[in-house]
């Protein structure tokens, strides 16, 4: 099973999605903001990041660009959680070396099947 | 597998209302036309956060309402729409709506539905009235080539029966870097049918030039199968601007030219204006979550700092490491060791203290959580009644226990309303007075010794003295000739007589029957104080003073017979011995002490509690002059013990309530102490004395 670093600013997405990831045998660290996130990235690693778009102090675009500027997460998948009008947001975040993402609002077994492609 | 959404939606709630609280304070203080670039994301970001949310958790009223909210913000954040003060009027109106949706779905109440029609009109109006240029400029310009090449869909889009998908799938270099791999994408399309692919190796650089880390391998995939072309097309979705990607039917890919893949036909479903559909939670929503929480403003979870719980694990820490010490040295303890045990025990004293210190300090938040709703209520006051009014904040960090924060609310909404209404004058009258237009409130808090302090000071009219001498000379308070001879104290105490209103007009925003008595027996419920001081011309200022936790409590030991009692510190004014002399029994009636000019009616606390006690000789005891609700009377005992902080258990939580007492606490030496509930107490001896106080008490 995988370790999971989860980044949402918002307090009941980060609820939600780890306890859908841990109750599906997954490792989360939660992290408030892109900067924490990052902080976290530098000491540990993770199999795949799960990462809000618009967050205070560093954004998820930031963080995407950041985390793929270290050399542990070069080819870790980084997944972004948008809204669905958030088309440029999608190219904005794969240009930064986003994998891919999820479409707010999600389910829980949306965000196991999304993980799941990813994860295998 | 199935997750109960329940569960987040309580932080949900909390955390909407946190940003409808950073939201609502920044647009008051926002002016218009002037938007600066980080309030303004900070209150778009509170508005996504509240619309994905929301979205996520099934409150689809809240989704629709904030959408549209969000996308005004967002235009103004990218800088097409101005800030006026109509927009700064209509997000404020917003945040209103939003709140009351948030306590609806909380607490079950029905909403104004009329209000929020009539604001989402508002909001609907803004956002169709000002050119704002629609960004169909959106999508980044070098896709737009690609978007030109939209796929036919007439006859792709239909699976052939039986037939399955050509695929040429050619990465670009830096695919990979993306974190996509092309295993994934081939395990995912095996899934969907019978697949082969075939590598074209024509583009990979001999050995020594290759790049690992670029993708350099073109694949013609075969996919058989009755698979809809979505389901193909939602696999490459993740990397369909980062490679050349075809997908054709089986039986027409011969004939075809690769073209450079478009968008995937999913996204236009994704880009129109639909509501989406809730997620399979929401239906069971209403009836489960009344159940979840009571209808009662006090919450029962607490945002605590990290660096207190920080702090809380590194004094665990040390403890730890006293308590191992301490057991080692008691494996083989000798008698040189006795130095040590010394130290280690009083080591042991100080992790306590300090961790009981921090322990308590994990109910303390700062007024600020109090203080942060007034300058709103400020704004649409004075703006309501036609007053300018600037509201002054000072020590907002300022702790405080939740749950005195939580009570002390009401009290102080009703302070600064009156503050606001009956305090400051219309700018008119200032003016004539020689006072600047714009009037003052300031709010300020802040410690001394065990209280806290909470000052509501306004330099308005003042009270009028007269005027309130008059009302209680109304209603029956005082004879008509007593007036005169009262200190401004004692008059202004009549404020918190029952029913006192001296307003000339009863306006729409003060005197509505909740009347400065319920403040100040809300105060008093909570072991505090209020007092007010006042000079004609200048101005008010009503002194709240509170303990500063519930939980804890100063308090004085007595001994009545076997028994113990603890008397609340801050409710005792002193304690003396008795002469024989000034005691009158009035017959039938209480006992009573003349303590210099006063007559105090004296409690026998033993009769109270019906206990044995050393004496019933009234000078052969000591008097504990005490003061609750208002009232004095003096308590006896037979001793005075030691004075000590203690930590208050509920009676009714872990026995049941007892007239009279307020709850119970246990001693060093590991024996239950009872609290003299002081208000009570007086109450009961006043009664009659014939209603014996809990003669459980024993």
């Amino acid at each position: 099973m995988a370790t999971i670093l989860a980044v949402d600013d918002s307090a009941s997405m980060r609820q939600m999605v780890a306890f859908t990831l841990k109750g599906a045998g997954h490792t989360v660290t939660e992290a408030a903001d892109g900067q924490a996130a990052l902080d976290l990235a530098k000491r540990q690693k993770f199999d795949l990041v799960l990462s809000d778009v618009n967050m205070p102090r560093m954004d998820g675009i930031t963080l995407a660009r950041e985390l793929r500027a270290l050399p542990s997460f070069k080819f870790v998948p980084i997944l972004m959680l948008t809204t669905e009008g958030g088309m440029n947001k999608k190219q904005e975040g794969k240009a930064a070396g986003a994998t891919g993402w999820i479409v707010k609002p999600f389910n829980p077994e949306q965000l196991l099947a999304t993980i799941k492609r990813v994860m295998g | 597998m199935s997750i109960d959404m329940e569960q987040f939606k309580t932080t949900f709630i909390e955390e909407s209302l946190e940003g409808l609280d950073i939201m609502e304070s920044v647009l008051l203080e926002m002016q218009p036309g002037e938007a600066e670039a980080d309030e303004v994301d900070n209150i778009f970001r509170a508005a996504h956060s509240i619309k994905g949310g929301s979205a996520t958790f099934g409150f689809q009223d809240i989704t629709q309402f904030t959408h549209v909210v969000e996308t005004l913000l967002d235009q103004v954040r990218s800088g097409q729409r101005a800030v006026t003060q109509e927009a700064i009027d209509l997000f404020l109106q917003s945040v209103d709506i939003v709140r009351d949706m948030l306590a609806s779905a909380q607490e079950g109440f029905d909403i104004d539905q009329a209000q929020v029609a009539a604001v989402q009109a508002g909001l609907e109006r803004m956002l169709n009235s000002t050119p704002a240029s629609e960004p169909a400029a959106a999508t980044p310009s070098d896709d737009g080539a690609t978007d030109e090449h939209e796929h036919g869909t007439s006859g792709e889009a239909a699976a052939p029966a039986g037939g399955g998908w050509a695929i040429t799938f050619k990465p670009f270099p830096d695919m990979l870097r993306s974190g996509n791999d092309v295993v994934r994408l081939f395990r995912e399309l095996a899934e969907l049918g019978e697949f082969r692919a075939e590598a074209d190796l024509s583009a990979m650089p001999a050995l020594v030039d290759m790049a690992p880390e670029e993708a350099c391998i073109s694949w013609q995939v075969t996919l058989r199968g009755e698979i809809p072309r979505e389901a193909v097309a939602e696999i490459f979705e993740w990397v369909d601007d980062e490679c050349e990607l075809t997908i054709h039917p089986l039986d027409e890919a011969a004939a075809l030219t690769p073209v450079t893949a478009a968008e995937p036909e999913t996204t236009a479903v994704a880009e129109a204006p639909v509501v989406q559909a809730a997620p399979p939670a929401a239906e069971r929503r209403s009836s489960e979550r009344r159940k979840s929480r009571s209808a009662g403003a006090e919450s029962s979870s607490i945002r605590v700092s990290i660096d207190k719980v920080d702090a809380l694990i590194n004094m665990v820490g040390e403890l730890v490491i006293t308590q191992s010490m301490l057991s080692q040295l008691g494996e083989d303890l000798t008698l040189d060791k006795v130095e040590r045990l010394k130290d280690g025990l009083s080591e042991l004293e100080r992790n306590t203290r300090e961790l009981q210190e921090n322990v308590m300090s994990i109910r303390m938040l700062p007024i600020s959580f109090a203080f942060n709703r007034f300058p709103r209520m400020a704004h649409d006051l004075s703006s309501k009644l036609g007053k300018q009014v600037e509201l002054k904040m000072s020590g907002e960090q300022t702790e405080l226990d939740k749950t005195v924060m939580e009570k002390i609310g009401d009290p102080l909404v009703h302070l600064v309303r009156n503050a606001i209404d009956h305090g400051i004058e219309a700018p008119e009258a200032r003016r004539a007075a020689g006072k600047a237009e714009t009037g003052t409130v300031h709010l300020n808090a802040y410690h001394q010794g065990g209280n806290i302090l909470i000052e509501i000071r306004d330099d308005g009219a003042g009270l009028d003295r007269e005027r309130i001498l008059a009302k209680a000379v109304e209603r029956g308070l005082i004879g008509a000739s007593e007036g005169a001879g009262l200190s401004d104290a004692a008059v202004y105490a009549f404020l918190f007589e029952p029913g006192f209103s001296t307003a000339a007009v009863v306006s729409d925003v003060s005197g509505r029957g909740v009347g400065m008595d319920v403040v100040k027996r809300n105060i008093t419920a909570l072991g505090g104080a209020i007092d007010v001081q006042s000079s004609p011309g200048e101005g008010s200022t009503f002194t709240i003073r509170l303990p500063l936790t519930l939980a804890i409590l100063d308090g004085q030991l007595v001994r009545v017979g076997e028994q113990t009692f603890i008397v609340p510190l801050v409710s005792i004014i002193e304690s003396l011995q008795m002469e024989q002399g000034r005691v009158n029994a009035i017959a039938g009636a209480a006992e009573l002490y003349k303590l210099r000019e006063d007559y105090l009616p004296i409690i026998r606390l033993y009769d109270a509690f019906d206990l044995r006690p050393d004496s019933t000789n009234l000078t052969d005891g000591l008097l504990v002059v005490v003061e609750g609700n208002g009232r004095q009377a003096g308590l006896l005992v037979d001793d005075l013990l030691g004075q000590q902080q203690v930590v208050i258990k509920s009676l009714e939580t872990n026995f049941k309530k007892v007239e009279g007492l307020s709850g119970a606490t246990i001693l060093g030496d590991g024996t239950v102490a009872l609290i003299v509930d002081i208000g009570g107490i007086i109450q009961l001896s006043q009664g009659g004395g014939q209603t014996r106080a809990g003669s459980a008490a024993a």
